[in-house]
């Protein structure tokens, strides 16, 4: 007996020595990297803000520092959630999901009869999605919204009796789910999947995808910036620039297949993950920014400065944490 | 220990309402500053208090206290403790009966060099603006010396609309507008109509939300 117990805890001791030597360095090589690239683009911010003249150049000097202050927090959250272990990251992204939801309803007409499927949608969809999530049953979680919130949402509609734009109500109810819960919950998810040779925690394929998506959103936004000249869509997304898209989603794939050392993948699988990570980042970003145009917004919402709402800065993680998840699940359980 | 629950109630409600309705303060006109004013405000939902109060810099909400009628917010221990400890209320009678001691007390708290919020619509609206209740106009002239500062509050209807138990999050956005300047010799349905034109010109205000759903196309 006390053997037995004797030699369980060498083992989990051993085994946790053995991860912490495995994913401390990494992670500190990591938290350094991330560290030293916000205080350069801190330090270039500073520099910008005393050397520009014109008022237009203000303006984007202003708007880049406002990016750069909100991003120190957005890491900082996010490091603490992974620090503080999967739960606290599941409940951050559940919130992020409630808050991103609210943005996408609150600029969506929306009429009486919606109401108790839009609570719902809140109040119960959000927190057992989140729940499948946690629990790891992958076959509900992967279907819930898809199957029976899809048929739930119009069926609680159609009781208030009234067919003034039912199609299109329906239509955008559906969206907001799948969007701002559905798809978000896939990027917490990584955190349950279990990689037979995969030594290390699962939060780093989550701090991978994030990575690669945010840093190609940012590296779009610098070369298009800086030689942007032809205009990928004007009427869609005016910052746009095929200078920006492909020197910024080049650039994030080189990342990501340099990262390979974090994930289950061999360089020449990062690279084609991190291609279908910038490839669905950059249409993510793109659909979301013509169904801003269709409502007649800018942005969603206020809530991060510099960047507008919470569904700004996850649009690109929206459309590519899916196809990542189940390419990863796919290929590599 | 009310004394240690009141400020733990008070965060956690306004936290709570910040959380369902976002209560973002959007100043067009007017900047905050600690002077008297009865800030009106078109009335939408229960929770019309809340978002107001949530919305104003805090060392301006020590110093502001919601109008709130008595018969709802009187209506059990609990409700009264919230209203009156938490949010600073002035419970009102509004079935008429003390007319001249909720003037009095209004007017009190203005020459104290605080400030009021107003909902002179009286009844909970669906998105538009109701016709105003001549309090606002017996207040004003009875203390000139207060800025008169219209408050459009956007959203929070479809967020409760009357007569739904739930609640659904949206965010809303209180916008704080120029303050009525004084006209001479105007008499009281002018003056009403006046104060009602300027919450109504706020709520078509461009700042972005031009597309955004109106009152009567999500009223009913």
């Amino acid at each position: 007996m006390n053997s037995s117990m004797n030699s369980l805890i060498t083992t989990v001791t051993d085994s946790v020595t053995t991860a912490l030597a495995t994913t401390k360095p990494l992670f500190l090589w990591l938290s350094g990297a991330t560290l030293g690239l916000l205080v350069v683009a801190t330090l270039i911010g500073a520099v910008l803000a005393h050397r520009v003249r014109t008022p237009a150049g203000h303006d984007t000097v202003r708007n880049l520092n406002a990016r750069i202050r909100s991003w120190w927090v957005m890491v900082a959250l996010f490091a603490a959630a992974m620090l503080l272990g999967s739960v606290v990251t599941l409940v951050l992204f559940a919130l992020l999901s409630y808050l991103a939801l609210r943005e996408f309803i609150t600029l969506t007409p929306t009429r009486r009869g919606d109401h108790a499927g839009l609570f719902l949608s809140f109040f119960v969809v959000v927190p057992l999605q989140y729940w499948l999530v946690g629990i790891g049953w992958y076959g509900l979680f992967s279907i819930f919204i898809p199957v029976y919130v899809f048929m739930a949402l119009p069926s609680l509609s159609v009781l208030g009796a009234d067919t003034t734009d039912f199609l299109t109500r329906t239509a955008k109810a559906q969206w907001g789910v799948m969007l701002a819960v559905y798809c978000t919950s896939h990027a917490p998810a990584l955190l349950w999947l279990d990689i037979p040779g995969y030594e290390l925690p699962g939060a780093l394929l989550l701090l991978y995808l994030m990575t690669v998506a945010q840093l190609s959103d940012v590296f779009q936004y610098v070369f298009g910036k800086l030689w942007g000249r032809t205009r990928l869509s004007p009427g869609i997304s005016p910052s746009k620039t095929v200078e920006g898209l492909v020197g910024g989603g080049l650039t994030a794939v080189a990342i990501g297949t340099g990262l390979h050392v974090i994930t289950p993948f061999t360089p020449l699988q990062a690279a084609g993950m991190s291609l279908v990570i910038v490839t669905a980042g950059f249409f993510g970003g793109f659909v979301l920014s013509a169904m801003k145009r269709d409502l007649g917004v800018k942005d969603w919402g206020t809530m991060i400065e510099g960047h507008g709402g919470v569904l700004d800065r996850l649009d690109s993680v929206v459309f590519s944490a899916p196809l990542f998840f189940h390419l990863t699940r796919y290929w590599f359980t | 220990m009310t004394r240690l629950f009141q400020p733990v109630l008070r965060h956690g409600l306004l936290g709570l309402t910040r959380l369902l309705v976002g209560a973002r303060a959007s100043w067009e006109g007017s900047a905050p500053a600690d002077v008297p004013r009865i800030y009106f405000a078109n009335h939408t939902s229960h929770l019309d208090t809340l978002a107001v109060m949530a919305a104003l810099p805090s060392e301006l909400r020590a110093r502001t206290h919601p109008v709130a009628a008595l018969d709802y917010w009187g209506g059990s221990a609990l409700r009264r403790a919230v209203a009156a400890g938490c949010l600073n209320a002035l419970l009102v009678d509004r079935t008429g009966k003390a007319t001249a001691e909720v003037m009095d007390a209004m007017a009190a708290v203005l020459e104290s060099g605080q400030s009021l919020i107003l909902f002179p619509e009286g009844t909970r609206g669906d998105g538009t603006v109701a016709p105003f209740k001549s309090g606002l106009y017996h207040l004003a002239r009875r203390v000139p010396s207060a800025e008169l500062v219209p408050v459009f509050i956007e959203n929070l209807h479809r967020v409760m609309p009357k007569g739904m138990p739930l609640l659904v999050p949206l965010i809303c956005t209180m916008r704080f507008g120029a303050p009525l300047p004084p006209v001479e010799g105007e008499d009281k349905a002018a003056f009403l109509e006046r104060a009602r034109g300027a919450l109504v010109s706020l709520s078509r205000s461009k700042s972005h939300s031009d597309s955004q759903p109106t009152g009567q196309r999500t009223a009913q």
